[in-house]
């Protein structure tokens, strides 16, 4: 009778703690999975609503040539909001990388400093936002709409608004590894931002710098009061930002060809929404890679597919500002249920 | 007398706040010094100049007889210096194994986390110090669901697993309840029997009294008295703090 209870009272407990597992399963992939769903069912609206377009390889080309140019800034911005801060100047470092690799490659003709000099520009741009915020203590949200307004002007008054060609860098071998086609057909830049997630991935979850940038994030005091160099943790997420939107400025006038001084104008929106469709804590201290990685498929799907569906372009930028609404206000919902 | 920590006429201001005036204080190897005085009276200002939280304006800081300048917090917890504050410094988002090893990451090489280890650890701490026993707590779980008293326990393990020296408890039986109450002064004589040191800050004299071998009063700023407990009763005790903070003076 007694083991008979014990039985019991062993099965009740074995199903408590496969019941917790499940729990503690939900609470940490819950946000990822919902995402996958989300695509997966705009992704059968679209076929639903045009067959012809969605079950053609073509669009998937397309997909993959266009989506990059954001995604590439799309994934590391995924870390400033998870440590808690805002970025508004990437579109304007986007031009202003460009610019250095324009003027270098002119007056070098090589484009390898040219290349690497945008990059380093593209850092130094993000770190100078860093060091606004942390330094002078100035809400990142305000300082970098500051930064992008000064770095777009900078742009301006060098070109004198004048574009650039970048037809003579068409032949080349770096071009090629850019944004060329591979096997006709898969754009570089996909692989490119393929590389570029799971980097970011892999310093976000599994170095020692992505653990601070969610303590950071979750809660300064504590990350201070336990030895976390906080500042320079915040200074490095602006600085990889802006490293990541050179190389989005790079990657998308190379596309083209061409560079425009409004380079970048527009892609803050398309940005910044993955990241929070994606489940990105606007208030800092969770987010994931993977969820701004299907984020930015989502939102690169939505405007082909809002023409496919018979709307008109107008729509976009609607749909764009609904989706960041309607997703920070699900996660703020969701995050309070789970207290 | 083997001080492992001694500090000298440290004064710190915030401006036009004089937090500390030319205070001495010192710790003695396995010695549980209680730290009491009012709100305002310059506690935590004291022990966050010894974790590396803040620097003070002037004085002389040594540990274990080395002089130590420039502290961070970083350095003093590789000194051995570990410390559970008032405000837990847990992160609520993140789970339970970031949370033990919060800016003491396990790392291989070039700085990548051993997650598995810390993982590992963490199942060991909680099994062996924690008493958790309820499957609802894992390595994984988040720190957000857990109760008050399970929430100072993360706080507890997480300095006692750095084999610290000297373990400075800050305010440590705020919010808990009666048994989580006793089961903290336990604890507290527990440091001591092993061997370590510890600085025990709580607004109930009677705690501090039944743990501490020697308390010192501060107030507005200064060391107003220090006395052995067991050269005085905790009435004597009492009467004199009341006495410091209406006077300014012990007797």
């Amino acid at each position: 009778m007694t083991s008979r209870v014990e039985g019991l009272a062993e099965a009740a407990n074995q199903r408590q703690s496969w019941q917790d597992s499940l729990t503690r399963f939900a609470r940490t992939y819950g946000l990822q999975i919902g995402i996958i769903c989300v695509f997966l069912a705009i992704w059968a609206l679209f076929i639903l609503g045009a067959p012809r377009t969605f079950l053609s390889p073509q669009i998937y080309a397309a997909y993959m040539s266009t989506i990059p140019f954001f995604a590439v800034m799309a994934l590391p911005l995924t870390m400033v909001i998870i440590a808690g801060e805002m970025d508004m100047s990437f579109p304007s470092i986007m031009a202003i990388g460009t610019l250095v690799f324009v003027n270098v490659f002119e007056a070098t003709g090589n484009v390898v400093p040219a290349f690497v000099l945008c990059l380093v520009a593209g850092f130094l741009v993000g770190l100078l936002n860093g060091i606004i915020v942390v330094k002078l203590r100035i809400p990142s949200l305000v300082a970098t709409i500051g930064t992008q307004f000064f770095w777009r002007g900078a742009v301006l008054v060098i070109t004198s608004g004048k574009p650039a060609s970048l037809v003579p860098v068409k032949g080349t071998i770096f071009r090629q590894a850019l944004v060329g086609r591979l096997a006709g057909y898969v754009p570089a830049q996909m692989i490119w931002t393929v590389f570029v997630a799971v980097l970011v991935w892999v310093f976000l979850n599994r170095h020692r710098f992505g653990a601070h940038v969610y303590l950071v994030g979750d809660n300064e005091d504590s990350a201070r009061l336990m030895g976390v160099n906080v500042d320079r943790t915040r200074m490095l997420v602006f600085a990889i930002v802006g490293l990541a939107a050179a190389f989005g400025g790079i990657l998308s006038s190379l596309e083209v060809s061409y560079f425009w001084v409004t380079l970048g104008e527009g892609y803050l929106l398309r940005t910044l929404a993955p990241v929070f469709l994606g489940g990105t804590s606007v208030f800092g201290g969770t987010g994931t890679i993977l969820g701004t990685f299907v984020g930015c498929f989502i939102i690169g799907a939505i405007e082909a597919g809002i023409v496919a569906i018979g709307l008109t372009g107008f729509w976009t930028q609607l749909i764009y500002g609904l989706i960041i609404i309607i997703s920070v206000s699900m996660h703020a919902a969701l995050s309070r249920r789970l207290e | 007398m083997d001080y492992i920590l001694e500090m000298r006429n440290i004064s710190k201001r915030f401006g036009e706040v004089e937090a500390l005036r030319q205070v001495n204080f010192a710790v003695a190897r396995n010695e549980v010094v209680g730290l009491v005085g009012d709100n305002g009276a310059g506690k935590s200002t004291l022990i966050k100049i010894v974790t590396g939280y803040y620097q003070p304006d002037s004085g002389e800081v040594y540990f274990n007889r080395q002089k130590v300048e420039g502290l961070s917090v970083a350095e003093a917890r590789q000194l051995g210096i570990e410390t559970v504050y008032q405000e837990r410094a847990l992160a609520d988002l993140q789970t339970l194994w970031r949370n033990i090893f919060m800016g003491r990451e396990l790392t291989t090489h070039f700085g990548f986390l051993d997650a598995k280890m810390m993982k590992q650890e963490t199942e060991k701490l909680m099994i062996e110090s924690m008493g958790f026993t309820s499957t609802a707590v894992a390595p994984d779980s988040v720190v957000r669901t857990f109760s008050g008293g399970e929430k100072q326990g993360v706080a507890i393990v997480r300095a006692l697993h750095f084999d610290a020296e000297l373990i400075i408890l800050d305010e440590p039986t705020m919010g808990l309840s009666l048994s989580e109450t006793r089961k903290l002064l336990e604890f507290a004589r527990g440091i001591k029997r092993a061997g370590k040191s510890c600085v025990f800050i709580d607004h109930n004299v009677f705690h501090v009294y039944s743990v501490a071998d020697r308390v010192v009063v501060l107030d507005r700023g200064a060391v107003a008295g220090e006395f052995l407990t067991r050269d005085i009763t905790v009435d004597q005790l009492v009467d004199k703090m009341y006495r410091v903070a209406q006077t300014g003076s012990l007797d």
